[in-house]
């Protein structure tokens, strides 16, 4: 490796300033430390103590979302496996499905090689066309406005397909990631600088502006409803929730398939079990504040009892126990990956606590109140990131005048 | 009755927040947003001026203006409709409270009147004010719900504007490019703000 780490040190002086390729000094900086830590010791009386940059932490994040990755692909491909009519799988036609057939794995929802090739084909291009578009977007930035490339990129280009219906159209993902990246980090002078997560702007940005290819009973199941065998239904367990007259018992997903993912959703949010793996990983990491997870479940439990005592003749969702909450939808999803964004949620720890809490809280009351939408995840994060600055603002205060009064007295 | 009431609270405060979704009330919103100790300020100004001022016009509309109401002082104005009159006299109903309101509070109130300070006065023309009263109207509210609407139109100002405020306190550590400093970038949060405030919509208790 010694000749690559001299080729990199010949080359980059034409990145330094005064260089011929001065403006491209922030690609060559990514490139860079992607292969080696940085080289700069710090002379003086400030020094860095930890090895865990940004980077690295972005990194981590990353791996912890993984089985996440690779459990939405394979759960992509089992539903759409399932759904299809037996027999008619010759009749499939597009690019999707010649790419199947030239890898021959056929679509027997029995073979995981099928169904994982089966989600990959909807996961792949979209993570592709994200990450091709919003890292343009991010490149461009950083040498116009001469910042570093910043690694939580990575991050939000996974978080973003893993959110989307697998059959989003690729040139939505395209203008979602987009709008995420440029509106709701860029302009605000890129990560760290922003006060809404990215990757849920850009979601909900296509929530509102194309609200029939991200919401309804067809866009779940990755096939088109010609093929789907007779009586299949692609409803979410939590949009069956809303229709149907009786709770938990009455859809045929138990809670195991369901805390497994064996079930209708976003690309990557259905298993809980795979988000529970990131978590040990975060955790172990001590990546993600346990903190604000904490308050989400604390929040769920109490909210969802409390609905519980209440009861409703009318809505059969005050009965949903909070162990089903946790597992339907996204909610777990959310809380290992969503909530614990470092930027978005509140910065001081006993502000941390509010703001899980109230994310808890609102998650179950909206879901059981709110018709209009079957999954309130999204919007009461993005909620609560308008509040969490406030949330911070009236924690420090009160340390203040704590520290104050102490002295006084 | 109540879960009508709450609806109508629910809605006034988010779904149909005066700031973000009906953009009234802007120049103050953008203008006294820059701490989050005035924005609060301001804040508990309109809530106060807004749950008197809505149910008191909503009480002049039905019993003076209205087609009729003047029937019972007199047969012969049983036919007079004064509706036309509802803007100057909505204004300056919303003036005179402020101004009676801010009396009464400097006289005996000295505390509050200093903490809400300079904002009273200064509400007087906000169109926030005059929009609750006048959505009063047009749909029809009874006096409850006038004060349900009114305090939840003004508590909906006031979360959206010291959000705001933090918000904007926070940014003071961004970067945004030259052309959107200031104001600029203050658009683009108030505009990602409101996505945030439609997880409401739709709500039905």
């Amino acid at each position: 490796m010694g000749f690559f780490r001299r080729f990199l040190d010949r080359q980059g002086r034409h990145f330094d300033s005064g260089g011929r390729l001065e403006r491209f000094q922030p690609l060559w900086e990514a490139l860079d430390s992607f292969f080696y830590t940085s080289g700069k010791v710090t002379r003086g009386s400030v020094h860095l103590r930890d090895g865990l940059d940004l980077k690295r932490m972005m990194i981590i994040v990353v791996i912890a979302l993984l089985p996440c990755v690779f459990w939405g692909m394979y759960n992509t491909g089992l539903q759409a496996n399932l759904a299809l009519d037996p027999g008619r799988g010759g009749d499939l036609i597009g690019w999707r499905y010649a790419l199947i057939d030239w890898f021959g794995v056929g679509y027997d929802p029995g073979s995981v090689l099928a169904n994982l090739v089966h989600g990959a084909v909807y996961f792949i291009p979209l993570y592709v066309v994200t990450m091709v578009v919003g890292g343009t977007w991010e490149v461009l930035f950083s040498i116009v406005r001469r910042h570093p490339i910043n690694e939580g990129f990575f991050v939000t280009g996974l978080l973003f397909p893993l959110i989307l219906p697998a059959t989003t159209p690729l040139w939505q993902a395209a203008i979602g990631i987009t709008w995420g990246v440029v509106i709701a980090k860029e302009v605000f002078g890129g990560t760290g600088m922003n006060f809404l997560n990215p990757a849920l702007v850009a979601r909900a940005s296509l929530f509102y502006s194309y609200p029939i290819q991200i919401t309804g009973d067809q866009v779940w199941t990755p096939l088109a409803a010609d093929y789907w065998y007779d009586g299949y239904s692609g409803a979410t367990p939590l949009a069956q929730l809303k229709q149907d007259a009786l709770p938990s018992d009455s859809f045929g997903v138990s809670w195991w398939d369901s805390f497994l993912g064996l079930e209708l959703g976003s690309l990557g949010e259905t298993s809980a079990a795979a988000c529970l793996i990131g978590l040990v990983i975060l955790l172990y990491t001590r990546v993600a504040s346990w903190r604000v997870m904490a308050g989400v479940t604390i929040g769920t439990v109490i909210m969802a009892s409390l609905l519980n005592v209440i009861g409703s003749d009318t809505n059969p969702m005050f009965a949903v126990p909070f162990w089903w909450h946790f597992v339907l939808g996204s909610w777990a999803f959310a809380t290992v990956f969503m909530v614990t964004d470092p930027v978005t949620s509140a910065w001081t720890e006993r502000g941390k606590w509010i703001y899980g809490l109230m994310i808890g809280l609102l998650i179950v009351l909206v879901r059981v109140v709110n018709p209009a939408y079957p999954e309130s995840v999204m919007l009461v994060i993005l909620f609560m990131n308008v509040f969490a600055p406030l949330i911070d603002h009236y924690v420090v205060k009160a340390n203040i005048r704590r520290r104050l009064r102490r002295s006084e007295g | 009755m109540l879960e009508h009431y709450l609806n109508l609270a629910i809605r006034a405060m988010f779904v149909e927040n005066m700031a973000l979704v009906f953009f009234l009330g802007i120049c103050s919103f953008l203008a006294v947003s820059r701490k989050v100790e005035t924005a609060l300020g301001l804040g508990i100004a309109v809530v106060f001026v807004e749950t008197l001022t809505v149910p008191l016009n909503n009480l002049l509309l039905n019993h003076l203006l209205a087609e009729g109401a003047l029937g019972r002082l007199h047969p012969g104005f049983a036919d007079v409709d004064l509706t036309f009159l509802s803007f100057i006299v909505f204004i300056s109903t919303i003036a005179a409270t402020v101004q009676i309101v801010e009396m009464v509070l400097d006289r005996h109130f000295p505390a509050l009147h200093m903490s809400l300070g300079v904002f009273l006065p200064l509400i007087a023309v906000n169109c926030a004010i005059l929009g609750g009263s006048l959505f009063m109207s047009e749909r029809d509210y009874d006096f409850v719900e006038s004060v349900v609407f009114g305090f939840g139109a003004g508590f909906g100002f006031l979360l959206a504007i010291v959000a705001l405020a933090a918000i904007r306190e926070r940014l003071t550590y961004s970067n945004p490019p030259a052309g959107l400093r200031g104001l600029g970038i203050t658009f683009v949060s108030v505009g990602l703000m409101s996505i945030g405030f439609l997880m409401f919509s739709g709500i039905q208790l």
